[in-house]
């Protein structure tokens, strides 16, 4: 999912990006009395949940929806083949199985007795004319590169994929490459089934969608732009996200600090992303009612290989390891954030399965100036280095603060002139990234769309890969992501993996920081609320007295 | 009179062009793709965003996009936002909400800082006077964000009498904290402007003689000191219309109102270009029509001032 998505939600102050940080004022708001938790009830089974969220950037087409205002509502009210657990676990909804004996052709065959809220029966054409009509060029749909390894895929022009239906409760795709993690993906939105009634008015199905999801629309107006959606439970749904309340209501926030100011005043149940006044405050407020867990997103620094001293040789390696070396991970997410970053130990993230903090090399995280130094030192003794460092940031992210923390820890260390450069908005850095421009570090991050070590390095690092801003490339690194994904369990894959992250510690095309938390608080009249692997709270779970 | 107010309803014409124009302008000079924008981190392919573009008719010149603007604004398209919602749609959500939210805190500043101003105007020096001037000091000096967030804290969250946000409705009585919010600033500026201008008109020769003919107190502050000082308030509460409905976006971002300033501003963060000229336009109609109403009451506080032929 990708990270900007979020930079909407609020409207200053404490914008929400991923990675944003920022001390702003001291909230204003000091403890609250609330009172003690009830032991969980059973709950209300037609309590309507009531929970953040922000108006979807696109109309409600899963296979559009990839960012957090809308993927929150989509992936509510329809079920993929697959779904995520809290873990980040996959757990089988609509399939029955996902076999492939070569990772590269794969079987898929479907429960019967799914049906969309219109009663049409969710069959094999439910997935193949949708993922056809995902991928197709002319559809510019934001959700269609989750096809590009499938065999058929054109980024250029109206391309058919190669999928057969065999029967109506089974379908085969063939993929142009192994893909281990293949079945992994298969509960992102991209890949969710869509009913007939789609084709017939597109515009109109993304205003009312139709689902097979554990939650409905409540009536055709339901959403209500700009302010908020109502759910209600589907009783025909099959899977096991069966909810154990009677809907949601997701009320769209400009600003996260009127959100929190509802969880206050009890107007509002959940509330998933504290905003950054209130984090030295939230834990008083909300004493047994908060969340602060690391979340599915990685945030890192980018040295783009292009520049002058940082190539992909001695000297530029030299540089790049005393540079991590240089920045004070844990003291800039305990003063800077409060601890809701959790520093980084890899290049993936804690919550995914795989996931481990001692690959090879990643010492190179550890704060040590004296190691920094000499690491420097040696790489001026190659060629010696003039000018000022720079991190470039977006404005309107909120990254200020840590970007100047960072800039500092770096210049005391080696003694060198370091500091941030902003740009006002997201798209003008992007748009210097793209056309491989920069003058200097830039900050980047990455949410993984569904869990797996392989969505965090392959787009990233691979040669020519879209998301690869710093223009690294590495025969060896690309080898290990091809060998990887034709293992044939994730567990094999993961192995190769790490073989990876290990090289890219030494390379460090980019400088781990931290990973992001999600922190979420919550009101006492609502129960059992966790939160999950991509740090959307489980709302089937959350029952109310 | 009504030639006057017919002419100055002509030159709205060439202000709303120029106005527009040099939106669009700004806009379009906005660093950033918008299509890039719409997907960002993982961006599509560029012959995707090639067609997107298109679509938007982002590829062609500035002028020449404008033109299509105008254009379909006569025909009475407004365009739709780049992720397909009509432009027309979030106008119509908006500007209610915000048009209340400004009336209710003009109603506001104006009852109460017109009040406030003349008894200080009328006893400069004491008690009264001098705690409305510290007071409107402090208004002016402390950020609407901060009294803005105290208010809500206070009298939303702590002690439960008002809502903390504005729910869809926006319902009167939702409004009225924010409004007051809005209002505090002007409030202090109408409570000084007042004051000034009542002791100002209480040493005129007219007063005097009002005074001297017998007329009661009660007729001279009202028929001769008030109606007489309100000239520059009055052009302050017009200009101050303008002002609050874009000066909203502050309070509308605290109390979650989705009115014109939050519009607004993820129109400009995001680059689309229509919804922020189609709002901008709505705006410079509502300023150029307060200010024409402005200019008509000149006319019937002060009989000196005239335009009529």
């Amino acid at each position: 999912m990708k990270i900007t998505g979020k930079r909407l939600r609020p409207l200053f102050g404490a914008i929400a990006i991923v990675g944003a940080a920022s001390v702003v004022l001291a909230g204003c708001s000091s403890s609250s009395s609330t009172s003690p938790t009830k032991s969980a009830a059973a709950g209300d089974k037609t309590a309507i949940i009531s929970t953040n969220g922000s108006e979807p950037q696109n109309p409600l087409i899963p296979s559009n929806t990839t960012e957090t205002g809308g993927g929150k509502i989509v992936t509510s009210i329809f079920e993929g083949l697959v779904s995520y657990d809290a873990k980040g676990g996959t757990v089988n909804e609509v399939a029955k199985s996902i076999k492939s004996t070569d990772q590269q052709n794969w079987d898929i065959t479907l429960n019967s007795g799914w049906k969309f809220t219109d009663g049409t029966a969710v069959t094999a054409e439910s997935f193949t004319k949708a993922w056809n009509w995902a991928a197709q060029f002319s559809n510019a749909q934001s959700g269609g590169y989750f096809y590009s390894n499938f065999k058929g895929f054109s980024a250029t022009k109206d391309s058919d994929l190669d999928l057969t239906v065999v029967s109506p409760t089974e379908f085969k795709v063939a993929l142009s490459a192994p893909q281990a993690d293949f079945p992994l993906s298969l509960g992102y939105s991209a890949f969710y089934p869509l009913p007939d009634s789609f084709y017939k008015d597109t515009k109109a199905f993304g205003e009312d969608p139709i689902g097979n999801g554990p939650y409905k629309l409540a009536n055709a107006t339901a959403w209500t732009h700009n302010t908020g959606i109502n759910l209600v439970t589907n009783s025909d749904y099959q899977g096991k996200r069966k909810p154990v309340n009677g809907g949601l209501n997701i009320k769209f926030y400009t600003t996260t600090e009127a959100a929190y100011a509802d969880v206050q005043s009890g107007n509002l149940d959940i509330l998933d992303a504290v905003p950054a006044a209130d984090f030295a405050n939230y834990k008083s407020d909300f004493p047994n009612t908060n969340a602060n867990q690391a979340a599915a997103i990685f945030q890192s620094m980018t040295i783009p290989g292009y520049l002058a001293h940082f190539k992909e040789d001695k000297e530029g390696k030299l540089r790049r390891q005393a540079i991590s070396l240089a920045i004070n991970r844990a003291q800039v997410t305990k003063v800077i954030f409060q601890g809701t970053r959790t520093p980084a130990k890899d290049f993936t993230s804690p919550t995914i399965d795989g996931y481990s903090a001692n690959v090879k090399g990643s010492d190179v995280l550890d704060y040590n100036k004296k190691e920094a130094k000499k690491l420097w030192a040696e790489a001026d003794a190659i060629s010696p280095y003039t000018g000022t460092f720079t991190i470039s940031y977006n404005a309107d992210g909120d990254h200020k603060t840590w970007v100047d923390a960072v800039a500092n820890s770096i210049s005391n260390t080696l003694g060198i002139k370091a500091q941030g450069k902003s740009y006002p908005i997201f798209s003008a850095l992007l748009a210097d990234e793209s056309a491989h421009k920069m003058t200097g570090a830039f900050r980047s991050g990455w949410q993984a769309d569904y869990p797996s070590l392989y969505d965090f390095l392959a787009p990233l690092y691979g040669t020519g890969q879209g998301s690869n801003y710093g223009q690294y490339s590495s025969k060896e690194f690309d080898d290990y992501m091809t060998e990887g994904s034709a293992k044939s369990t994730v567990a094999e894959a993961n192995k190769v993996y790490q073989k990876a992250q290990a090289l890219l510690f030494k390379d460090l095309p980019a400088i781990p920081l931290w990973y992001s938390n999600v922190t979420g608080v919550w009101s006492t009249k609502v129960n059992n609320v966790q939160f999950g692997w991509d740090s959307v709270p489980l709302y089937y779970e959350v029952s109310k007295n | 009179m009504a030639w006057y107010a017919g002419r100055r309803l002509l030159q709205l014409i060439p202000v709303f062009f120029g106005a527009t124009f040099l939106i669009y302008f700004m806009v379009f000079a906005l660093p950033g793709d918008p299509v890039a924008a719409l997907y960002g981190d993982k961006q599509p392919s560029p012959e995707v965003i090639a067609q997107v573009r298109a679509q938007f008719n982002l590829d062609k010149p500035f002028i020449v996009q404008y033109l299509i603007w105008i254009g379909h604004v006569f025909q009475g398209n407004l365009g739709t936002t780049y992720s397909g919602i009509p432009v027309i749609d979030q106008l119509k959500q908006a500007f209610p909400i915000t048009f209340r939210l400004s009336m209710l805190a003009l109603l506001f500043e104006a009852v109460a800082g017109i009040l406030v101003g003349l008894v200080s105007g009328l006893r400069r020096g004491r008690i009264f006077d001098n705690s409305a001037l510290v007071v409107s000091l402090l208004l002016i000096s402390v950020p609407t964000f901060v009294i803005g967030f105290l208010l809500q804290y206070f009298f939303g969250v702590k002690w439960g009498l008002f809502a903390t946000t504005v729910s869809a409705a926006a319902s009167w009585r939702e409004l009225a904290l924010p409004a007051i919010v809005l209002a505090t600033v002007s409030f202090a500026y109408i409570v000084r402007l007042t004051r000034s201008s009542v002791a100002e008109t209480m040493n005129a020769d007219f007063v005097r003689t009002a005074t001297a003919k017998g007329l009661k107190r009660r007729e001279v502050i009202y028929v001769h000191i008030l109606r007489n000082s309100l000239v520059p308030v009055v052009t302050y509460l017009g200009v101050d219309i303008g002002s609050l409905m874009v000066g909203a976006i502050v309070t509308e971002g605290i109390f979650n109102i989705q009115g014109v300033g939050g519009t607004v501003y993820r129109a400009i963060q995001l680059g689309q270009g229509p919804t922020v000229v189609s709002f901008v336009a709505v705006m410079v109609i509502i300023f150029m029509l307060a200010n024409l109403l402005v200019d008509l009451l000149y006319a019937l506080l002060d009989p000196r001032i005239r335009y009529a032929k």
